[in-house]
């Protein structure tokens, strides 16, 4: 837990130094929902369809995070050191997973409001609740899916094409999942709450994937 | 020093990067203390044989112990015993020095207070507060060094540990790096002559290949210019 923590400041003081990940996230997503404003040709969507707007764009802006989650431990021989030290491997997987979550949740701090302004027609108050715990976790879906796309990409030479091309299959999932389990809650008159079977989905989705990310990590980081 | 158990012991080690080989069949034992010189031309194999013996490449053939502990089976013991300076400083730049070496505290387990003595001892605490991307080519180097000592290592691996650093500055990193460390240390230079000067047992690799291996001595300054030319 101790490397874990010393890697994520490290990750999180980067981050706020250079400020090179989520204000680029940030900007794409509000820059899409215009794009959509205009290219939908409406004044407000709703239901399924604001799910969708929704969901897609938060994923396409975290594919930015991810090309990027490695970038320092690449140029900045961070790889090395961290193997170079007496921790488990593991702790490098947790670490980036936690700091590409935080990240999102930045991103939607800013991104969910910017989409009830441009976008949204119906009220977000009575979803807001719903929307938390469905985005919480697309989140971890896509931190830990992410974070291992991110790690098998960081040593290829087109590693910008590969995150994107292995990435967005497999979370093609997690997208169908928090799509509709966002759907009921962005409609018109909604109960705030989200469908449960697509919640229990998302939810065995993030652990299937945490495990198979926990026992395959280390390989990655082999010569 | 004969009858001790060797720091280094490497038999037959043999490492390729595709078709191409970078070592074959390199063989060499190290004392605990000594310092072994590894000579040889760009791409001779020194840096793949550091990285070899810090655990961050796999040898494809032979046998290698480092500390004591077989290699690749053991690394995780014998990560934390080692120090690395190679080409890159493995330093953020974005991240300041103290904060660089904090970072590295952190990971090792070792108290802050070890980061104020390293940072003294390489005359680092005037300029720890600012990023070392603003830093020059020589301080990096010192903070580098810093990092690699900071844990006290009992293996050093210096890939060229003088590179950027003025004579004030190399005289300054001898009790860290020199032989007064009194760790094992094994590192590679572009000037032979001062290389040897420090070393009890040169390895001269020429195309991953043994060229010659045994004491500075018995070296000739034809030999050496052969290796160079």
């Amino acid at each position: 837990m101790r490397t874990v923590v010393t890697l994520l400041r490290k990750d999180l003081l980067l981050e706020l130094r250079a400020l090179e990940t989520v204000p680029a996230m940030i900007l794409f997503s509000i820059v899409t929902f215009v794009i959509f404003h205009f290219a939908l040709n409406r004044e407000a969507i709703d239901g399924q369809l604001a799910a969708g707007v929704l969901t897609a764009t938060l994923l396409f802006a975290s594919m930015l995070a991810i090309n990027r989650l490695f970038v320092a431990e690449r140029e900045q021989g961070g790889f090395d050191a961290f193997l170079l030290a007496p921790v488990e491997r593991s702790a490098l997987l947790v670490a980036k997973a936690a700091a590409l979550c935080l990240f999102l949740v930045v991103l939607e701090l800013i991104a969910v409001p910017a989409f009830d302004v441009l976008l949204l027609g119906p009220a977000l108050g009575p979803a807001l609740l719903g929307l938390i715990a469905v985005l919480a976790l697309a989140d971890v879906a896509l931190a830990v899916i992410g974070t291992l796309v991110s790690a098998i990409a960081v040593h290829a030479r087109a590693r910008e094409v590969i995150g994107p091309v292995i990435g967005l299959p497999l979370l093609i999932p997690a997208l169908i999942a928090t799509a509709r389990a966002l759907g009921p809650l962005l409609a018109a008159h909604t109960t705030g709450t989200p469908p449960s079977r697509w919640i229990a989905f998302l939810g065995l989705y993030d652990l299937v994937f945490a495990l198979l990310a926990y026992a395959v990590f280390d390989f990655l980081l082999e010569d | 020093m004969g009858g001790q158990a060797p720091a280094i012991e490497l038999r037959g080690l043999s490492r390729h990067f595709g078709e191409r080989t970078a070592l074959r069949n390199v063989s060499v034992r190290v004392a605990p203390g000594a310092t072994l010189a590894v000579l040889g031309r760009n791409g001779a194999g020194k840096s793949t044989l550091l990285r070899i013996l810090a655990t961050l490449l796999r040898p494809h053939a032979g046998e290698v112990s480092v500390l004591g502990e077989p290699l690749p089976k053991r690394a995780f013991a014998v990560r934390g015993r080692l120090g690395l300076l190679g080409h890159e400083p493995l330093l953020y730049r974005d991240l300041t020095g103290r904060e660089n070496l904090l970072y590295h505290a952190r990971l090792h387990g070792l108290p802050a207070a070890r980061v104020e003595e390293v940072l003294a001892a390489v005359q680092m605490e005037r300029r720890a507060q600012e990023p070392v991307r603003l830093l020059s080519r020589g301080m990096v180097q010192r903070l580098a060094i810093g990092r690699v000592v900071l844990h006290r290592p009992e293996l050093l691996l210096l890939d060229e540990p003088r590179a950027n650093l003025d004579p004030g500055a190399s005289e300054l990193v001898e009790p860290l790096i020199g032989r007064r460390a009194g760790a094992t240390r094994v590192l590679t230079s572009h000037d032979p002559k001062a290389a040897l000067a420090e070393a009890d047992l040169v390895l001269a690799l020429a195309g991953g290949r043994v060229a010659f291996a045994g004491s500075p001595d018995q070296v000739s300054s034809q030999q050496l210019r052969e290796l160079y030319a």
